[in-house]
C-alpha cells in the first residue's frame, strides 16, 4: 500500500465513523450499509465492507430466494438415500454398496456473455470444486445450455465460445462431459444461460463438510496464486442487470487454469486419502472471503487470518482486493497442527502451492490481519449465513391471462400428408430440436472410461464400480417455454422430464439438483414466476420421493425491462444397480414392435411445433400427473432389469415424431408407425403429452411386456414396428431415413462450423 | 510371469488410469510411473498416456519431452523397449525425436471426439501384432492438435519403410497429412498414433472392443521374446 493511503484498519474505521466509502459502488443498498454499521457497531473497514458486499450479493446471500427455498427443506420427502441435504457444497446421496454420490448444478450466466469462452470455462471449475470439496473425485460434467436465435449475429459471437470453453477447460482437466441441453430461444439473446453440473462419487466414509473447527487447526490455502481477476464479480455482475449503455465488465470475470485445477483435483484426493483434512472449502464467487467466513461460521470457534501471507500474481493487489478476487483453482483447508508437514509435503508432489494463512482460535471472532494490522474483526455468521433476508414483492404479470388465453388450438393444422410431411422435416430440422453432434463433438466423453451412456441418449451414464457395475445416470431439463405459461407447472414439468429421462435409460430415480434461472428480483412479476416455479418444483419433489439436495438460484437475467422466461433447469440423478441392463435409446433391429406409454391428447401449448411451425407461444402447457410419471417409470426400470425392451426413449419436446427420428437415427433403423384408433396423425405426432415414452420390445417378449403394463395400469399402445431404411406413417408419408438424417445433422454446422 | 506394463503419469496426465485398466483387461500388470521418477521398476513396455502433460504450454508435449522420466524412456526405447504414445504421447514421443514430424492444431480449429475408422497399415510392430495388415478397426478419437505434419521427404520415407501404421479411413478428421493416424519407429518398437486404444477395450464403455489387440500384441510380444 502506498504510506499515501493510510490502512484502513478497524481502529482506524472506529475513529473515523464519518470517513465516506463506496458501498453502493460495491453494489450494496443503503439499508444493508446500516445494518453493517449496526452489527459492527461502527463503520466496517474498507476490506470488512469488501467482504460483506460480497457475501451479501444476491448471488452468495440468496437474500431474494431464501424465502422461496426453504420449502425444498420442509417439502423435502422422507428418504434414506440422503445423507448430506442443502446447505453444503452440494447434496450427498447414499448409492449403497458404500458408495454415495453428489451432484449440483450451478450458473455461470453472466460472465459468459460478457466473456464466453472464459465465463464458460471458469463454470465447470467452480462446480468441480464444489464437488471436490465434499470429498468425491468428479466422474463427470453436463452442460444445460440455453442461447438466443440461432440466427442472430451475437448467438454466433457466444455460442462457439461458451462451446470451446467448455471443451477447452472439461477436455483438459479430463471429465467426460455425458449430456446436458442446448436450447435457443430469443429471450435468451443478451442473457444466456450456461448451467454446468458436476457428479462426484466417493465412499461414504470419505465425505468432507466445510466447517473449521479445533483450536489451534492451521488454515491452508492451496492452489493457484491470488490475482486481480475477478474481483468483485458476484457483486457487479451476477446481482445486477444489465445495462446496454453501461461500461464493458469484462475485469471482472475470471480466467481458468484447467491444468491446475487437474492438480488441484489430484492433490487434494490424496490429501483426503490420508486423512490430513478437518474441514474444507473451495474458492469460487466471493473467493477468501467467502471461503473464511464459511469455514468459520460453520465451525466452533473462530479464525485468525494473516492475509499478507497469500500468495498473489500481482504484488500491488490491495487486502480488500485479495478478499475479493475470484481468481480460480484455489482451495482452502483447516488441517490439525501435527498434519500440516504432510499436507504441504503432498502439495508439492503436485507442484501446487500450498501456505497457512491463518488458524482456527478459541474466540468467536473472525480476525483479518495485513502486516500484523487488524483489517476484519466480525461475527462470520452475520457475512456467511445472516445475510439480508428480503419479501420481494410479488405479482402475477398482467399479460399472463392474455398469454394463456392464446390458445394454440386456433393454430392452423397440416392439411394433408404432404404438408404434415413437410412440417416434420422442418421440426427435425430447426436449431432446437436438430442434432446437438456439432457441439457435443468438441467435448471428450469417453475419459476415465466409465462412459455408459453420453449425449444425445436420454441420460448420461457411469460406471461407479467396474466389478460390480453399478453405475449413476444424470438427466437435466427444463424447457421455459411451459414455464412462462405457467411456472408452477413448468418447474413439475422440468422435474417430470429428466425424472422420466432418468428412468427410460433403466436408473431409478434418486434426488434433485436445481438451477433456478429468472429475471430481476426486484420485478415483482419476476418474483411470481419464481415463487410459483420453487412451490412446483418442491410439491413434485415431494409427490415423486426425490429430494433437492441443493443447487443455485441465478436472477437478474434481464436486459432493460426484458426478463428472460423463467427458466427452471431440473436435474435428477439416478442409480442402477448393472450398468450392463441399461436401455439405450437407439432402434437397433429390425422387426421389434413400437409401443407408446401414456396418453396422448392434443397438447400444444408450448409445443416445439406452435414454435416452429407458427413462432407461437401460448395457451396452458402440458398437463402434469406426476402419478402417472412414478408409474410409467417403474415400468421403465423393470423392462429394463428383466430385458423386456431393447430401447427406450422419453417423449417430450417436438413429441413421438421427434423421438422416433432421433431413436431411428441413432440406430441406423426406419420405422413403420400405424396411428391408432382415437388419434389423428397430426396429434400422434406432435402432440407433447407428458408421462410419455416409446419403446423397443422384441417380439418374444410383447406378451409379457404387455402383461406387466396392463397388471399395472399403464396404457400401452403399439403404434408400429422396427423396419427398412425410411420413416413411414401409415396413410400419410414415408421419409426415406437419408433425408431426415441429413436435415436433422445439418442445421447446427451450417449456422456455426 | 505376467508382463508388466507401464504408464506414466505426468501433471496433467489424463487417460493414464484408462491406459492402465486396459493392460489389466489385456491381462498384464499396470504399473504406475510418476514423471519425477528415473526408475521404470523393471517394466517390459511403457506407455505414455493422453492427456494435457504440464498443461501443454508452450507446445504439446514440449515440457513433458524433458522430464526425469523421460530420459529413462527415451534410453530404454533406442535400446528396444516397447513404448506406446497415445495422443499426448504420440506428440511427447515427437517432441523426445524418437518418432519423426509434430502434430499442429486441427485444421478445423476444433477439439473432435468422436468414433474414428481406422486401417491399420503395419501389423509387425510391437503394438500391432495381433492385427492384419489392411484389417479395419474403430478406435475413438479425440483431440485438438492431432494434425501429423512431416516434410515431404520424411513422409515418402515412412511409406516407403512401412513405417505408417494407422491411416484415417472415411474423412479426414484433422487434416493430418496422407490420413496418417499413427506411425512407428525403424526398429518398430516405439509407436504413437492419436486415436486412443485405451478408450476400445470394453463394449460398455467405449468404441467396441478393437484397441485390446494393441496390449495384447505387447503381452505376446514380451512372452514371444522371453
Amino acid at each position: 500500500m502506498s504510506p499515501l493511503t493510510p490502512l484502513d484498519t478497524v481502529d482506524h474505521a472506529a475513529k473515523t465513523p464519518d470517513s465516506p466509502q463506496p458501498w453502493a459502488e460495491l453494489g450494496l443498498k443503503e439499508d444493508e450499509y446500516a445494518r453493517i454499521r449496526e452489527i459492527l457497531d461502527r463503520r466496517p473497514t474498507g476490506a470488512e465492507l469488501a467482504m460483506y458486499s460480497v457475501m451479501w450479493s444476491e448471488h452468495c446471500s440468496y437474500k431474494s430466494s431464501k424465502v422461496h427455498l426453504r420449502q425444498f427443506g420442509e417439502k423435502a420427502p422422507e428418504n434414506d438415500a440422503l445423507l448430506v441435504g442443502i446447505g453444503e457444497n452440494a447434496g450427498v446421496v447414499d448409492i449403497g454398496q458404500g458408495y454415495a454420490v453428489t451432484f449440483k448444478v450451478e450458473s455461470h450466466n453472466h460472465p459468459s456473455y460478457i466473456e464466453p469462452y472464459q465465463g464458460a470455462a471458469t463454470g465447470i471449475g467452480g462446480i468441480v470444486r464444489d464437488i471436490l470439496a465434499m470429498g468425491a473425485r468428479p466422474v463427470a460434467v453436463m452442460d444445460p445450455l440455453r442461447f438466443g436465435a440461432a440466427d442472430h449475429p451475437d448467438t454466433r459471437r457466444v455460442l462457439p465460445g461458451v462451446v470451446a470453453g467448455i471443451g477447452g477447460y472439461g477436455n483438459c482437466l479430463g471429465l467426460p462431459n455425458i449430456g446436458g441441453e442446448v436450447v435457443f430461444d430469443d429471450c435468451y439473446q443478451g442473457n444466456p444461460l450456461v448451467n454446468a453440473l458436476c457428479v462426484g462419487v466417493m465412499k461414504h466414509e470419505d465425505i468432507h463438510l466445510a466447517k473449521a473447527s479445533g483450536t489451534g487447526n492451521k488454515v491452508i490455502l492451496y492452489g493457484a496464486r491470488t490475482g486481480g481477476d475477478g474481483i468483485g464479480g458476484v457483486s457487479v455482475l451476477a446481482s445486477e442487470t444489465f445495462d446496454a449503455e453501461g461500461p464493458a465488465k469484462r475485469p471482472a470475470v475470471q480466467v481458468g487454469d484447467p491444468f491446475q485445477e487437474k492438480l488441484l483435483i489430484e492433490c487434494t484426493l490424496e490429501l483426503f486419502a490420508e486423512d490430513l483434512v478437518t474441514g474444507i472449502q473451495d474458492l469460487g464467487g466471493a473467493g477468501l472471503s467467502c471461503a473464511t467466513s464459511e469455514l468459520a461460521s460453520a465451525g466452533s470457534g473462530g479464525m485468525r487470518v494473516e492475509l499478507d501471507t497469500v500468495p498473489l500474481r500481482d504484488s500491488s493487489l490491495s487486502p480488500e482486493e485479495i478478499l475479493m478476487s475470484e481468481s480460480q483453482e484455489r482451495m482452502c483447508a483447516v488441517v490439525e497442527p501435527g498434519k500440516v508437514e504432510r499436507f504441504l509435503e503432498i502439495c508439492e508432489k503436485w507442484d501446487v502451492i500450498a501456505t497457512v494463512i491463518g488458524e482456527v482460535t478459541d474466540g468467536d471472532r473472525l480476525e483479518i490481519f495485513w502486516h500484523g494490522e487488524r483489517i476484519v474483526d466480525v461475527p462470520p455468521r452475520t457475512v456467511a449465513h445472516e445475510g439480508p433476508v428480503y419479501h420481494r414483492p410479488i405479482a402475477r404479470p398482467r399479460w399472463q391471462d392474455a398469454l394463456v388465453a392464446d390458445d394454440p388450438a386456433a393454430l392452423a393444422r397440416p392439411a394433408n400428408g404432404e404438408e404434415l410431411r413437410e412440417q416434420v422435416l422442418r421440426l427435425v430440422s430447426s436449431p432446437n430440436q436438430a442434432s446437438k453432434t456439432w457441439i457435443t463433438d468438441q467435448y471428450d466423453r469417453y475419459v476415465l472410461g466409465n462412459t455408459v451412456l453420453s449425449q444425445p441418449e436420454d441420460s448420461g451414464m457411469i460406471r461407479v464400480d467396474e466389478e460390480t457395475n453399478l453405475g449413476v445416470a444424470v438427466a437435466t431439463d427444463g424447457n421455459g417455454r411451459y414455464a412462462k405459461l405457467d411456472p408452477y407447472a413448468g418447474a413439475q414439468l422440468a422435474l417430470a422430464e429428466a425424472y422420466r429421462n432418468v428412468a427410460a435409460t433403466g436408473a431409478r430415480p434418486l434426488a434433485v439438483t436445481d438451477c433456478l434461472n429468472f429475471g430481476s428480483a426486484e420485478d415483482p412479476g419476476v418474483m411470481w414466476q419464481f415463487s410459483e416455479a420453487c412451490r412446483g418444483l418442491a410439491d413434485g419433489c415431494q409427490q415423486l420421493g426425490t429430494p433437492v439436495t441443493g443447487g443455485n438460484v441465478s436472477l437478474y437475467n434481464q436486459t432493460g425491462d426484458t426478463a428472460i422466461h423463467p427458466t427452471p433447469v431440473v436435474g435428477v440423478l439416478g442409480v442402477i444397480d448393472d450398468v450392463t441392463r441399461r436401455t439405450p435409446m437407439a432402434f437397433r433391429e429390425e422387426g421389434q414392435l413400437l409401443y407408446l406409454l401414456g396418453d396422448t391428447a392434443g397438447e400444444f401449448g408450448g409445443s416445439a411445433w406452435a414454435q416452429v411451425i407458427h413462432d407461437h407461444l401460448g395457451g396452458v402447457p402440458p398437463e402434469v400427473d406426476l402419478e402417472r410419471e412414478r408409474l410409467l417409470a417403474d415400468i421403465l426400470i423393470n423392462a429394463s432389469r428383466d430385458g423386456m425392451v431393447d430401447a427406450a426413449h422419453d417423449l417430450s419436446d417436438g413429441g413421438l415424431i421427434q423421438a422416433v427420428v432421433e431413436s431411428c437415427l441413432r440406430g441406423g433403423r426406419g420405422a413403420r408407425l400405424v396411428v391408432p384408433e382415437g388419434l389423428d396423425a397430426f396429434t400422434l405426432l406432435f402432440s407433447e403429452s407428458a408421462g410419455r415414452a416409446v419403446v423397443a420390445v422384441p417380439r418374444s417378449e410383447e406378451v409379457r411386456f404387455n402383461d406387466m403394463c396392463g397388471a399395472r395400469g399403464l396404457p400401452a399402445t403399439r403404434v408400429g414396428v422396427v423396419d427398412g431404411d425410411a420413416i413411414e406413417v401409415q396413410g400419410a408419408f414415408t421419409l426415406p431415413l437419408a433425408e431426415v438424417r441429413a436435415a436433422h445433422e445439418r442445421t447446427l454446422p451450417e449456422l456455426f462450423g | 510371469m505376467t508382463a508388466r506394463i507401464g504408464v506414466v503419469t505426468f501433471p496433467g496426465s489424463l487417460d493414464d488410469r484408462d491406459a492402465a485398466r486396459a493392460v489389466r483387461l489385456a491381462g498384464a500388470e499396470p504399473v504406475a510411473l510418476w514423471h519425477r521418477d528415473t526408475d521404470l521398476r523393471e517394466v517390459d513396455a511403457v506407455i505414455l498416456p493422453g492427456g494435457f502433460s504440464y498443461g501443454d504450454y508452450l507446445r504439446c508435449g514440449a515440457i513433458a519431452r524433458f522430464s526425469p522420466v523421460m530420459g529413462s524412456v527415451i534410453e530404454r526405447a533406442r535400446a528396444g523397449l516397447p513404448v506406446l504414445g497415445i495422443c499426448n504421447g504420440f506428440q511427447v514421443l515427437c517432441e523426445a525425436h524418437l518418432l519423426p514430424g509434430a502434430l499442429t492444431r486441427n485444421d478445423h480449429l476444433h477439439f473432435i471426439c468422436r468414433d474414428q475408422r481406422l486401417r491399420v497399415e503395419n501389423a509387425d510392430t510391437a503394438w500391432t501384432r495381433a492385427y492384419t495388415a489392411g484389417q479395419e478397426i474403430t478406435i475413438p478419437l479425440k483431440n485438438g492438435e492431432g494434425g501429423y505434419v512431416a516434410d515431404e521427404r520424411t513422409l515418402d520415407e515412412l511409406e516407403g519403410e512401412g513405417r505408417v501404421v494407422f491411416r484415417y479411413l472415411e474423412a479426414n478428421p484433422n487434416g493430418s497429412r496422407r490420413d496418417i493416424a499413427g506411425i512407428t519407429n525403424a526398429a518398430g518398437n516405439v509407436v504413437g498414433l492419436m486415436p486412443h486404444p485405451e478408450h476400445a477395450v470394453e463394449d460398455l464403455t467405449g468404441s467396441g472392443t478393437d484397441g485390446l489387440g494393441f496390449f495384447t500384441s505387447a503381452i505376446e510380444n514380451l512372452v514371444g521374446t522371453a
